[in-house]
């Protein structure tokens, strides 16, 4: 694809309805800017993200994927997130298994007051990721 | 793909919120070429009348079953579209919303960039459409009870309000008596009509009131169910007096022999450790402070039992847990003070006549610890010069709250305007940074305090005050002729930040309800649901969703009951359907679903894990667990969610 040269991060977003979506929702109506790298999949849940799709999004060509919920005791569905936290922390150790930089999978709790917040996470994560490059350990095929 | 679906994609212009950002044209274009959408098209504005009829026209014109909007948030619109399409004869689970307008068209300014992150949204959204199941909505049913914690002027207009409307009450109160904070103001702004005058019926009425089941001193530890079938665990506190039996004689109270501070007059005052807060408290009886007593062992004192010739005095009480059963809450758990140990440079709370809003309330009024007089707490003289200091703690960002505490340029003018009442050879000073006074009469009144009453306004703050020759010594700057100002005052008061209280965070931590980043209740919506919490059936009234005056605090609560009463008027409410299935052919009875769901709403039945469609939320946390992928949430299956996953990467 054309918006590979130079190179941009391909991000797929996982954001949970309540908060990290709503947060999102913010940023937008407070107009702040970030880079478009990350594209968002609203989930009910974080604690309904599998790892699985992580893997798969991974293995369709994403650079990174980031995983956003509600700030670890606010959430929606009581305890989701700390079922995000436990399971998909171990994601980032197979990701090291499997020889890809666990680097390209991020969480983070972003709250639906912090539009500011999740616009510099999107910004953050972008930035971190240039340095490692195309990610082609998983990556099947190109699109 | 799924190619049987026949769905339509309307690509909103949002007038041009969307569409300078975003080229909506070609959205529509490219959305055309996905297998499953026979058509597509962009309008001006989607939701208004005529976007929705060219809908309605468009799935009756080409036989649409799915439907894909792609425009502003699901949190505004997704309803809308859903009801349109329903209002077209489709089911409305088979309606998605695509967001690119918060999402992309506001945050992004190259539209090359911005339309392509566009297209994979909506594209997304097309193939999550693609797979949707008609489904629908589960009917529960309901419980005719409501269930309002807090008993302040926001819980007591509410209470009275759904009881008047016929429904069943239970009003918890954390404190011994109703009445909250509003009760220990004097006079209220703008009118100067006394705070207990105006209460005190109220409180009376709902202590009489048939549907309402008044629990004071108690609080709320547990809540479980969901909308319309509450069950809350509620504590009552022990306080070892029988209300029906005593007498109010007072003859307890004469011969206790503890003294404690006594918090309904900040501390002004002392009481004994057997009590009533005030007069006129409700529900009329004494409470004995267990924290303060000497120990309910007649050995040790057990004076008051032996005075007490009603009998009302009971040391073998226990605490007691009730359940009640209700089906909505409203939650109105009010106000703390900024606390003024953490104003440094205005004495830590060390100072003795420096004072906050409470406290110089309680000197002010007639049934206070001074029966009306203004006078200094440290030697009991009439303050000659008073300054009054607004915005302490509050419009801070750096140091202390952020927010305006919208109430204390109002009542900084009424306690300056009372004070020259009091002592009409006194001076008073005011530092403000703004004055503040939207609302009926308000205006008038600050003009009234500054001109009828000489209230002397200083524009600018404070930096720092300390005890000089039994003076306070106010160290602060006119920034209108931009001088610095000091004063020898005699008494000082701070209009601290409203603050959310303590039994809020306790509150929003049972019912599980969020709080924004000042720690207030959050609404659903700041404009459109702003008496709603994110959570159906819980509801929110007065100080605890944000600094708010009396007339605010009533008009929310009431906004608040009438919420509560078109709820529960409805003959069955129904859950959304969108809830996790299981397929029993792969399910290994592993229980590794059971254990994640957060609302115990999956079972085994015969080996096989069984899921309670009215307690799931539908989160998808057990699905993300399963090993084998037999339990899926419906219309957010693990197919859909890689192909939403596919589609976003280009493919």
């Amino acid at each position: 694809m054309s918006e590979q040269t130079p190179y941009e991060p391909r991000i797929v977003a996982f954001l949970c309805k309540w908060c990290s979506s709503a947060g999102s929702d913010l940023a937008g109506v407070s107009r702040i800017q970030y880079p478009a790298n990350a594209t968002p999949i609203t989930v009910a849940c974080s604690g309904g993200v599998s790892p699985q799709y992580i893997l798969s999004a991974l293995r369709k060509g994403a650079d990174g994927v980031l995983v956003s919920g509600c700030h670890i005791g606010d959430c929606h569905y009581m305890e989701g997130n700390m079922h995000a936290r436990r399971k998909l922390y171990l994601v980032k150790e197979l990701l090291e298994f499997a020889g890809v930089e666990p680097e390209r999978f991020r969480m983070s709790w972003v709250s639906a007051a912090e539009g500011a917040k999740f616009a510099q996470v999107v910004r953050d994560f972008v930035e971190d990721l240039r340095p490692l490059g195309p990610q082609d350990k998983l990556n099947a095929e190109r699109p | 793909m799924s190619s049987k679906k026949r769905t339509g994609v309307f690509v909103c212009h949002c007038g041009n919120n969307i569409a300078a950002t975003v080229d909506v044209a070609k959205v529509a274009r490219v959305m055309a070429t996905e297998d499953s959408v026979v058509y597509s098209e962009d309008y001006v504005y989607m939701c208004s009348d005529p976007g929705q009829k060219a809908v309605i026209e468009a799935i009756k014109k080409n036989q649409l079953d799915s439907v894909v909007v792609t425009c502003c948030s699901p949190n505004l619109h997704e309803k809308t579209f859903r009801d349109n399409a329903q209002a077209a004869g489709l089911n409305g689970f088979t309606c998605e919303i695509a967001n690119i307008r918060e999402q992309c068209a506001w945050v992004h300014k190259d539209r090359n960039v911005a339309t392509a992150k566009a297209i994979k949204i909506s594209r997304s959204a097309v193939r999550r459409a693609s797979r949707n199941q008609a489904l629908e909505p589960i009917g529960i049913g309901v419980t005719r009870r409501v269930l309002v914690i807090g008993g302040g002027i926001a819980g007591i207009q509410a209470a009275l309000d759904l009881a008047n409307a016929g429904l069943e009450v239970v009003l918890v109160e954390k404190q011994a008596t109703l009445g909250g904070h509003m009760i220990q103001l004097s006079e209220t702004f703008p009118t100067l009509d006394c705070s207990q005058c105006i209460l005190s019926p109220k409180m009376v009425e709902v202590s009489r009131h048939p549907k309402i089941k008044l629990m004071t001193y108690s609080e709320v530890k547990e809540v479980t169910g969901y909308v319309g079938n509450f069950k809350v665990n509620i504590l009552k506190k022990p306080t070892y007096v029988d209300p029906e039996a005593c007498k109010l004689c007072d003859d307890c109270t004469q011969v206790c022999p503890v003294m404690v501070p006594n918090q309904y007059e900040l501390g002004l005052t002392a009481r004994r450790a057997i009590h009533i807060p005030f007069a006129q408290a409700i529900p009329a009886s004494y409470t004995l402070d267990i924290d303060a007593c000497l120990g309910l062992n007649p050995v040790r004192c057990g004076k008051c039992k032996d005075v007490c010739e009603a009998g009302a005095i009971d040391y073998d009480m226990l605490p007691r847990t009730v359940t009640e059963e209700v089906g909505a809450i409203v939650v109105a758990t009010g106000f703390d003070l900024y606390g003024q140990d953490n104003l440094g440079e205005y004495g830590h709370g060390k100072i003795e006549d420096v004072l906050d809003g409470l406290q110089f309330e309680r000197l002010c009024s007639a049934s206070g610890p001074t029966r009306g007089k203004v006078l200094r707490p440290s030697d009991h003289s009439e303050p000659k010069d008073v300054v009054f200091i607004q915005c302490a703690g509050s419009r801070d960002p750096a140091q202390h709250c952020a927010y305006c505490s919208k109430i204390c340029c109002m009542y900084t003018a009424k306690h300056a305007s009372l004070y020259k009442h009091h002592v009409p050879d006194g001076r008073a000073w005011v530092f403000y940074i703004d004055i503040r006074s939207g609302g009926k009469g308000y205006e008038e009144f600050v003009q009234r305090t500054m001109e009828t009453d000489e209230t002397i306004y200083l524009r600018g703050r404070v930096s720092r005050l300390y005890q000089e020759n039994g003076k306070i010594r106010v160290l602060g700057t006119d920034t209108l002729s931009g001088q610095n100002v000091e004063i020898d005052a005699d008494m000082v008061v701070l209009a601290l930040a409203m603050t959310p209280s303590k039994g809020t965070a306790e509150a929003a931590k049972v019912l599980k309800i969020g709080r924004d980043k000042d720690g207030f209740l959050a609404e659903a919506h700041p404009k459109l649901k702003p008496v709603e919490s994110v959570t159906a059936g819980i509801f929110l009234a007065g100080t605890a969703q944000g600094p708010k005056d009396i007339p605010e605090t009533v008009a929310q609560a009431s906004a608040a009951a009438a919420k509560v009463i078109g709820l529960l008027s409805q003959p069955r409410l129904t859950h959304a359907p969108t809830v996790a299935k299981v397929r029993a052919a792969h399910c290994t009875g592993c229980e590794m679903c059971v254990d994640a769901c957060p609302y115990d709403a999956i079972h085994l039945e015969n080996g096989k894990a069984v899921v309670n469609a009215v307690l799931c939320e539908g989160c998808g946390t057990c699905q993300s667990t399963c090993l084998r992928a037999a339990i899926e949430v419906k219309n957010a299956t693990l197919l859909q969610m890689n192909e939403m996953i596919e589609a976003v990467l280009g493919y």
